[in-house]
């Protein structure tokens, strides 16, 4: 390819698969020279997957545009188009899988559909230098505890019902919080817990390698309508528990495999106090802590436009006809040939 | 916990530390249960003496179920430690690599058998992986680590032990692990009758298809 030779090979990545649509632009050599974010935030209950695809569609070409002057690379220098295939909300997938179909065939650069798990990993990886650790993947969609052997990122635990990240955001909701730019729900949880003192009696479910949190959020939901405790208790005790749940589970995992490094990743992993608790885990065990910069700890576009370099050097291209988007892809279907 | 000589340990688990002793002239395996500092210390408490009292009544209910497991000898509840016999054999995951297909076959169809017995008993083990079953010199699989289990007949719960039964299977030994799973449905079935294996099953694919276990089978273009 001409454009390997000339100046730079570089990777743009688009990230839609929830309630932000960002853009990333990565160098051949894991530089990341931009990483736009532009979050939907609706005024009123969750996410409107419809609503958030218009979203989507509308800053497109906004996002698309800062990206480009950040970076000051023109579009005719991009050597690959990567965007976010799945799992997702179908909708706003598609919204991004557009945009990345129609730059690919405009600039004729080859197209990568990347798993968004994957890229989640990859990035922490890349960003704290970690080499094989067990990662523990917390966000708004997922609860997933895995490691790598034998080609792929195997799943040894993950969440029964719904995700850490969702169960904060909703019980921030149901108190009527609110989020802002900067400020997403569980960081507002987390200023409010900080301030709790009580810990309220609320239930911990772990399964094996697996958690529960739907239990834990009704509970927690109902106590919050009783009006018996203060906010900051029950957002500290909500915490706590979910919390120790994840770390639990984590701290198996790590016995279990015996890995070297433990890896926090996603949009909970931004949180101070799970990330006080997964170094303890570590220290009590030995073992390496990493923790995502906060900036790609959220759905980001570099992280997409990185996995989606990795993917590339191992010719995991997607044509157009295969880029159909794929709501339920499990981070354990991928192949990664990138670790040996 | 008097007359306990040498205690050693033989393996620091995640939740539990576990000592070989020799205790009134028996080898017994003591495992102790020991304090987090990752989580508050009422709640790490709470959680850790639940479990030291519920896991050998768990056990103890298992073994009247037909289902071999350790022998208890003595729960110290105020140091969250469970002194019971040891059983001196192999992991059922050491096992599975190292063996022909049909001695997995026949393994995974009597860890079938031993966990039907339990849900027919109205127990649920909780942590069902190859590291909780080891076999015996005779051949005898036993169950161990009861500490997550529940007492229940209802349906969700006897669906999620099997479909964590199956991704344990997945994650750690996928290259047989469908076969595996396979015999172990078999055995199950021989345990319990038809009708309730099939709501189970059906159960197990509704878990999987709540949660993102599947992936869409038509391809996904544009509504
Ligand atoms: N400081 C914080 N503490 C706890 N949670 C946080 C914090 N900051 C962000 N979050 C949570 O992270 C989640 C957003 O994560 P992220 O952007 O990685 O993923 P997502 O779009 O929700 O889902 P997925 O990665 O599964 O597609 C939200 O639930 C948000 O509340
Ligand atoms: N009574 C026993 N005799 C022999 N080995 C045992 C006994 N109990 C447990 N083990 C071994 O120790 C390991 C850890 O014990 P377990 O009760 O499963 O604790 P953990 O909760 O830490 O996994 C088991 O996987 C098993 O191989
Ligand atoms: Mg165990």
């Amino acid at each position: 390819m001409k454009r390997e030779n000339a100046g730079g090979f570089y990777c743009l990545g688009i990230e839609s698969t929830a309630d932000d649509f960002s853009v990333g632009v990565a160098t051949f050599g894991g530089k990341i020279l931009a990483n736009v974010i532009n979050a939907y935030m609706p005024e009123e209950g969750g996410i409107h997957p419809r609503e958030a695809a218009r979203h989507h569609a509308e800053v497109a070409g906004k996002v698309l545009e800062e990206a480009f002057t950040k970076t000051g690379i023109k579009p005719e220098s991009l050597s690959i188009i990567a965007f976010s295939q799945g799992p997702g909300l179908g909708p706003c997938l598609r919204t991004g899988a557009t945009v990345a179909r129609a730059l690919s065939s405009y600039l004729n650069v080859p197209l990568v559909g990347v798993n968004h798990c994957v890229a989640h990993i990859e990035i922490g990886k890349m960003k704290t230098r970690a080499g094989d650790p067990i990662t523990l993947y917390v966000s708004g969609g997922n609860t997933i505890v895995s490691a790598f052997d034998s080609g792929r990122y195997r799943v040894f635990g993950e969440t029964l019902d719904i995700a850490l990240g969702n169960c904060l955001d909703v019980f921030a909701r149901e108190a009527g919080l609110r989020q802002k730019v900067g400020m997403p729900f569980g960081a507002v949880v987390e200023k409010l817990a900080a301030k709790g003192k009580k810990l309220v009696p609320l239930p911990y479910t772990v399964k094996g390698m697996n958690t529960s949190f739907s239990g834990l959020l009704t509970a927690t939901v109902n106590l919050l309508k009783k009006r018996e405790h203060t906010l900051e208790d029950l957002s500290y005790s909500l915490q706590e528990t979910a919390f120790s749940m994840v770390t639990e589970v984590t701290e198996r995992a790590l016995a279990h495999t015996e890995k070297k490094e433990v890896l926090l990743t996603g949009g909970v992993a931004a949180n101070k106090r799970l990330q006080s608790m997964i170094r303890a885990i570590a220290e009590e065990h030995n073992v390496r802590f990493c923790v995502v910069p906060s900036e790609f700890a959220i759905d980001n576009g570099a992280m997409i436009a990185w996995t989606g370099v990795l993917a590339y050097k191992y010719a995991m291209v997607t044509p157009i006809d295969k880029s159909f988007v794929k709501l339920k892809w499990r981070l354990e279907e991928v192949e990664i040939p990138w670790i040996k | 916990m008097d007359k306990m000589k040498l205690p050693f340990l033989i393996k620091k688990g995640a939740e539990a530390s576990l000592y070989l002793a020799e205790w009134h002239g028996k080898k017994v395996i003591m495992k102790k249960r020991l304090p987090k500092k990752y989580r508050p210390s009422e709640l790490d408490k709470q959680i850790r003496v639940y479990r030291t009292i519920h896991e050998p009544q768990l056990m103890h209910e298992a073994k009247k179920a037909g289902v071999p497991t350790p022998t208890i000898f003595l729960v110290d509840v105020k140091k969250t430690t469970i002194i019971m016999g040891f059983i001196g054999g192999t992991q059922i995951k050491q096992l599975l690599g190292k063996t022909v297909k049909s001695k997995r076959q026949s393994l995974c169809l009597k860890i079938g058998e031993l966990i039907g017995k339990l849900h027919a008993h109205g127990i649920i083990h909780g942590d069902l992986t190859t590291s909780n079953m080891i076999v015996d010199n005779e051949g005898k699989i036993f169950l161990v680590d009861f500490g997550l289990g529940e007492k229940t007949k209802e349906l969700e719960p006897r669906g999620v032990d099997l479909h964590l039964m199956k991704r344990a299977l997945q994650s750690t030994h996928f290259r047989f692990a469908e076969e595996c799973f396979n015999a172990v449905i078999e055995g199950y079935s021989k345990v319990l009758d038809v009708k309730t294996v099939k709501s189970i099953l059906d159960k197990i694919k509704e878990i999987e298809r709540r949660g993102r276990y599947i992936a869409e089978r038509k391809d996904d273009w544009d509504d």
